[in-house]
């Protein structure tokens, strides 16, 4: 059996004497969609944040299958080499689009822009690989020379995954991805990220608070509560079967339309 | 006083250059480290001087500290010696330091530089001074310092293309047309100051040393004689400079930089070179542009030699 | 000859946090075996425990106590012990359900709906819209609504969209809740056919078939669950 993908060891993060995160431990395989469920102040985004490389853990360690090193704790490299990993085998979609896209750039630019990091340096190839990934995510490739401010928050966050995918990095980080969006570009959304996790083979480790996004999305399920896992499992069984009192209370609170 | 403060040249009420020895001392040892990573940005405490911000008191503290007592120095603005900032940069290092000027590019020892390379090649006993007023090429990209100094450490210089294909995207072309980033000796990239792209190729292999100071945001750079300097590009867009479809209306030189001049206000305008002792000289040598001599251009001619 | 579903000691509880900690036993001790080819249905009282068995072995829900094992590709898997990606795995490959309800992503065509198990599997896109149109047709439901997300379907329409899906893939061990529960004579017969047809190729079957007839035309056994009622 191929090692995990990713590796998380007895992870913690405190800010202060406030503690973010503790006693996190799970496993990853290449292809499998994790999320990542709690109320917010549960530890979600800061335990995402750590997996993700972008924030070091108070203790414990993220290991990660690094491609000619293997598992590797993404805190003992060298910051060069994890600023590297993190532009090519990691990618990380945010809640807020504007966040990670440059809004004096045009959509195209903004796409390009992580091939040219990582050395692409054929105007002519960046720009159609630029407008397949606009294609692919739903966005008109003729618009590409506009800035993304002329564009809706949900063709924002399309743009964003866009701008993400097209280094075909190994493992997604998605802070609540469909956050902020109105119900019907939430579920086109939804749609679009499913269909693209499928086709990539992505894996992918998915906050949300919304259960029916987590349904859609991940195979497997980690509920948080006050910085602790309490219940983890594929994703149906948390949610059909759930056996913690915290996770009963979530599954039970969910309206029905 | 003693001896050798009487016999010191220039206005007695000041040290030597304007600066003290001990700034001088600190300047120069900037540059020292300047020279031995080139294309790096050194920071440097950088004085009040006697002129505002963005008048280059980042290349007159440069100067200041490298000139000596026989030295010959040009200053140039735009090319142009005549320009304000020129006059009254050289009008101060005449006051501060008596040292002989000029307005000869081959005879200069030190030349100090606004917006332009000069026209003619120079040589490895010159030093060419820039103003810089931006020396952070990563700056627009990326407005955290921190940020700044690790790209530049680890060279994570990609999204330096970003803006060339922009460019691209809305002009066809490359339209940047002035600090055109350049990477220095393939490790640092730098910016060339506001000088055209059109000057980009001189500076590579240039046989003069090339020093850049930028007093607002205290900082020293330099390329070292013969060293490699080369401007961003893609591989199907390559770098290019600047063309005119005319000639210089005064030396008829085709292949300088030219400044469009207008003449009257019914539309009449000409170009001319920018750099004026390069123009000068090829009148000098008989060289006709087709409005030399002309009654509209006497004043500049006049003017210029 | 190794059963295909093994199921030993099996016991459920479930333990309702919010309503006081109530304990609601379900069943206890529970043992059986299915080969390949055999049909067991599960009998017995309304709240007797039969969805939440089936679901059990589909490793949906999750029991406390004993072991579950299924026959997956030469060696077998206690669903109890499993990680979750094997558990994934087993679905895709060796484990079929037709649940009592049809629950899909909404807006997905139910052409799209069907197929995706085959294609999931490995199967070219259009050849397994080829054939999930031709059982989809076998169970009547015409070519015009295959474009159509099957939410706007009727109850009957929906549960043969939802019988296409489990039979696409010839799944060694099929789950069946209910398959005929609301359909009609004509596509009741087609729904016992496919499953005839399954246990035919080799199928292990666990049915839950309310209606006496079909489960007397399909099942070879009966396991009646309201024996392992386990008192409060």
């Amino acid at each position: 059996m191929s090692a995990p993908l990713l590796q998380v060891e007895a992870l913690g993060h405190r800010f202060g004497r406030i503690v973010a995160c503790r006693d996190i431990a799970f496993a990853m395989h290449a292809g499998e969609v994790l999320g990542i469920v709690g109320e917010s102040g549960s530890g979600k985004t800061t335990l995402l944040n750590c997996l993700a490389g972008r924030l070091a853990p108070t203790c414990g360690r993220v290991l990660y299958d690094m491609r000619v090193k293997g598992s590797t704790d993404l805190y003992a490299l060298s910051e060069p080499e994890r600023r590297l990993l993190m532009r090519t085998d990691l990618g990380f979609v945010t809640q807020n689009p504007r966040d990670a896209l440059r809004m004096g750039i045009s959509a195209g630019g903004n796409v390009g822009e992580r091939l040219m990091v990582n050395g692409a340096r054929h105007y002519g190839a960046i720009r159609d690989s630029a407008a397949d990934w606009l294609g692919r995510v739903e966005l008109d490739p003729g618009r590409m020379d506009d800035r993304p401010g002329t564009y809706s928050g949900g063709m924002q966050q399309r743009l964003q995954i866009a701008k993400t995918l097209v280094v075909k990095p190994r493992l997604v980080f998605m802070d609540e991805p469909t956050g902020g969006l109105d119900v019907s570009v939430q579920a086109r959304l939804l749609d679009l990220l499913r269909g693209l996790v499928r086709e990539l083979g992505l894996s992918a480790v998915i906050v949300t608070h919304d259960l029916a996004v987590a349904r859609l999305l991940a195979d497997r399920l980690m509920v948080m509560r006050a910085g602790e896992v309490v219940e983890q499992g594929l994703t149906d069984q948390v949610l059909d079967d759930p056996h913690h009192p915290y996770t009963q209370l979530l599954v039970s609170s969910v309206l029905q339309p | 006083m003693s001896a050798a403060e009487k016999t010191r040249p220039g206005d007695p009420a000041y040290n030597f250059g304007y600066l003290d020895e001990q700034t001088k001392r600190m300047i120069r040892r900037g540059l020292l480290k300047a020279v031995a990573i080139p294309g790096y940005q050194v920071p440097f405490a950088s004085r009040e001087m006697p002129l505002p911000y963005g008048w280059g008191t980042g290349g007159i503290q440069v100067t200041a500290s490298i000139i000596g007592p026989h030295d010959r120095l040009k200053v140039i603005d735009q090319g142009a010696d005549d320009t304000t900032n020129a006059v009254s940069i050289r009008r101060f290092f005449q006051r501060v330091t008596a040292v002989e000027t000029t307005e000869e590019t081959a005879q200069a020892t030190l030349i100090q530089t606004r917006h332009r390379i000069p026209e003619r090649d120079l040589t490895d006993d010159q030093i060419l001074v820039y103003q810089v007023p931006i020396p952070e090429p990563l700056r627009q990209l990326e407005p955290r310092e921190s940020e700044c100094r690790k790209i530049h450490a680890w060279q994570e210089y990609g999204v330096m293309h970003v803006g060339l294909y922009e460019d691209i995207a809305r002009w066809g072309h490359i339209a940047r047309t002035y600090d055109y980033p350049v990477m220095v000796n393939e490790r640092y990239l730098s910016a060339p100051s506001p000088i055209p792209k059109f000057d980009n190729p001189k500076m590579t292999r240039m046989a003069a040393l090339q020093l850049f100071g930028a007093g607002r945001e205290k900082r020293l750079y330099a390329i070292p004689p013969h060293t490699d300097v080369r401007s961003l590009d893609f591989e199907d867009h390559p770098f290019e400079v600047q063309h005119w479809d005319e000639v210089c209306g005064l030396c008829g030189a085709a292949e300088s930089f030219l400044d469009e001049v207008i003449l009257d206000d019914r539309g009449g305008h000409m170009y001319v070179c920018s750099d004026s002792d390069f123009c000068r000289h090829r009148r000098e040598q008989g060289h006709r542009g087709a409005m030399a001599g002309h009654e509209a251009v006497r004043g500049l001619t006049e003017q210029a030699s | 000859m190794t059963p295909m579903i093994a199921v030993k000691d099996l016991s459920k509880t479930f333990v309702l946090h919010l309503q006081g900690s109530t304990r609601l036993p379900v069943f206890d001790a529970v043992s059986f075996e299915v080969a390949a080819g055999e049909c067991l249905a599960l009998v017995g009282p309304s709240g007797a425990g039969k969805s939440t068995l089936l679901r059990s072995l589909y490793g949906n829900y999750r029991p406390d106590g004993g072991s579950l094992a299924v026959r997956h590709e030469g060696g077998a898997v206690d669903l109890m012990t499993a990680e979750p990606r094997t558990v994934l795995t087993l679905r895709r490959r060796t484990i079929g359900h037709v649940s009592q309800f049809l629950r899909v992503i909404p807006r997905v065509a139910t052409l799209d709906v069907v197929a995706e198990p085959a294609i999931a599997l490995g199967e070219a896109p259009e050849s397994a819209r080829a054939r999930a149109a031709a059982l989809l047709e076998r169970l009547n439901i015409a070519p015009g609504m295959h474009g159509l997300a099957p939410a706007t379907f009727s109850g009957g329409e929906q549960q043969r969209v939802n019988v296409a899906r489990g039979f696409l893939v010839d799944y060694p061990v099929l789950l069946l809740d209910e398959p005929t529960a609301s359909l009609d004579t004509a596509n009741r017969d087609v729904v016992v056919d496919l499953i005839l047809e399954a246990r035919a190729r080799g199928a292990a079957v666990v049915g839950i078939f309310h209606d006496a007839a079909v489960r007397d035309r399909v099942a070879d056994r009966c396991f009646d669950l309201s024996a392992f009622r386990t008192a409060a």
